[in-house]
């Protein structure tokens, strides 16, 4: 079973939950998504073997070929090419490698050159097979770095994605590659309102979802009458204990601060399961 | 000669719009006959690369001055490469600013003065 961990709004517990679930289930594999900020490992404390460069091509020009038409640029809807009589720019940063620009190029003076946008780390925690990615610091685009993460998924056993916050591309490539999103969320407003936004992003790509409520005893009315109207299963909550906000300070994770979850975090997964299953039925 | 000033409505009487890529309108204005047309910068909506766009929608445009107030990293590159002189200049409308150039009252921008992406 593959099971991303998500969320609407930003620190709710995904990290949290996603850690100590592996931890409950032993034997599978963990992708640290969350590439823009990937911070499993402190609590899961894996020892990183190996690591890879994620990289996207980008053009570049062979000048003595070049007419200075501006077809590229033209073409470019990143805006990373401009041209101007004389003078070729590109910057990578904007560009998003979709390799147009050395297509529609009249006199084939474009080429492309593998650029370095970020790194994949692989590595063990225990039984965990451990794999983070991490964009460079001041790139824009994170996407090919998930994408890299993901490609470790593989076919068989289990698979927890901590995915990244909101609800915008890095989340849905994130949750795309699940058979199951576990969303963690809180009691307030701002947690029911992103929420609502990655319950209605996930009907769109068509991943049934469960809801975790973390820091339950806040009040969790809202988040249940919610639920029940979307037919979502609420499969856990978890009070909000100091011994564990104490615990992650000290990189210590949910089930060693607060063992009596346990069970429950163990138990979660026939209730994904059953979530997938009534899904497909 | 063309110059490109950055507005926040269309014509000479318009206030100017003091950031660059992220300007509503641009308008173009002969120096020598006064004669000014205004297009709707298509940048305004870019969501990202808007400095890129914009630099090279003023130069495909032939204007050789450029007034404006705040100029990112990206713009400026494109517009020194394209040799677009670029002129400080806000809180006045269009013609005013013009004026101003015209009277040799304005300072010449040597370096982007704003971060890339900023639509302050």
């Amino acid at each position: 079973m593959k099971v991303a961990v998500a969320s609407g709004k930003g620190g709710t517990g995904k990290t949290t939950v996603a850690t100590s679930l592996a931890l409950m289930w032993g034997e599978c594999t963990f992708l640290d998504c969350d590439v823009e900020g990937p911070n499993a490992h402190l609590l899961l404390h894996p020892e990183i073997e190996r690591s890879a460069q994620v990289t996207v091509p980008v053009p570049r020009l062979h000048e003595e070929d070049c007419s200075y038409c501006g077809a590229c640029a033209d073409f470019c809807r990143s805006h990373a090419l401009a041209v101007v009589p004389g003078k070729w720019m590109i910057f990578d940063q904007l560009c998003h490698a979709c390799g147009g620009c050395s297509l529609v190029c009249p006199t084939r003076a474009i080429y492309e050159v593998d650029r370095r946008i970020g790194e994949v780390r692989f590595g063990h925690a225990g039984p965990i097979r451990f794999v983070q990615g991490e964009l460079d610091a001041g790139e824009a685009h994170p996407i090919p770095v998930i994408e890299d993460v993901l490609k470790e998924a593989g076919d068989q056993g289990d698979v927890i994605i901590d995915s990244p916050p909101g609800t915008n591309c890095s989340m849905i490539a994130a949750a795309e590659a699940a058979d199951v999103v576990l969303l963690v969320t809180e009691p307030t407003p701002f947690g029911l309102h992103d929420l609502t936004l990655a319950v209605e992003a996930l009907k769109v790509i068509n991943r049934p979802a469960a809801i975790l409520v973390n820091r339950a005893d806040w009040g969790a009315g809202e988040v249940h009458e919610y639920a029940a109207r979307e037919g979502i299963p609420v499969v856990l909550e978890i009070p909000h204990l100091l011994v564990v906000a104490e615990g992650y300070a000290r990189s210590r994770p949910l089930v060693e601060s607060a063992p009596e979850f346990r069970q429950d975090l163990l138990g979660l997964r026939a209730a994904l399961a059953r979530t997938i299953q009534e899904r497909a039925a | 000669m063309k110059i490109c000033v950055t507005a926040s409505s269309e014509g000479l009487q318009a206030p100017m719009d003091s950031r660059f890529a992220r300007a509503p309108f641009m308008v173009f204005i002969d120096s020598e006959t006064g004669d000014a047309e205004t297009i709707a910068n298509a940048a305004t909506s870019a969501g990202h690369g808007a400095g890129t766009q914009a630099a090279q929608t003023v130069t495909r445009l032939g204007a050789e001055v450029l007034l404006t107030a705040h100029c990112g990293p990206r713009a400026f590159e494109v517009l020194a490469a394209a040799g677009v002189k670029v002129f400080g200049v806000e809180g006045v409308t269009v013609s005013e600013a013009v004026d101003a150039w015209k009277a040799g009252k304005l300072e010449q921008l040597e370096n982007s003065d704003a971060a890339a992406g900023w639509a302050g």
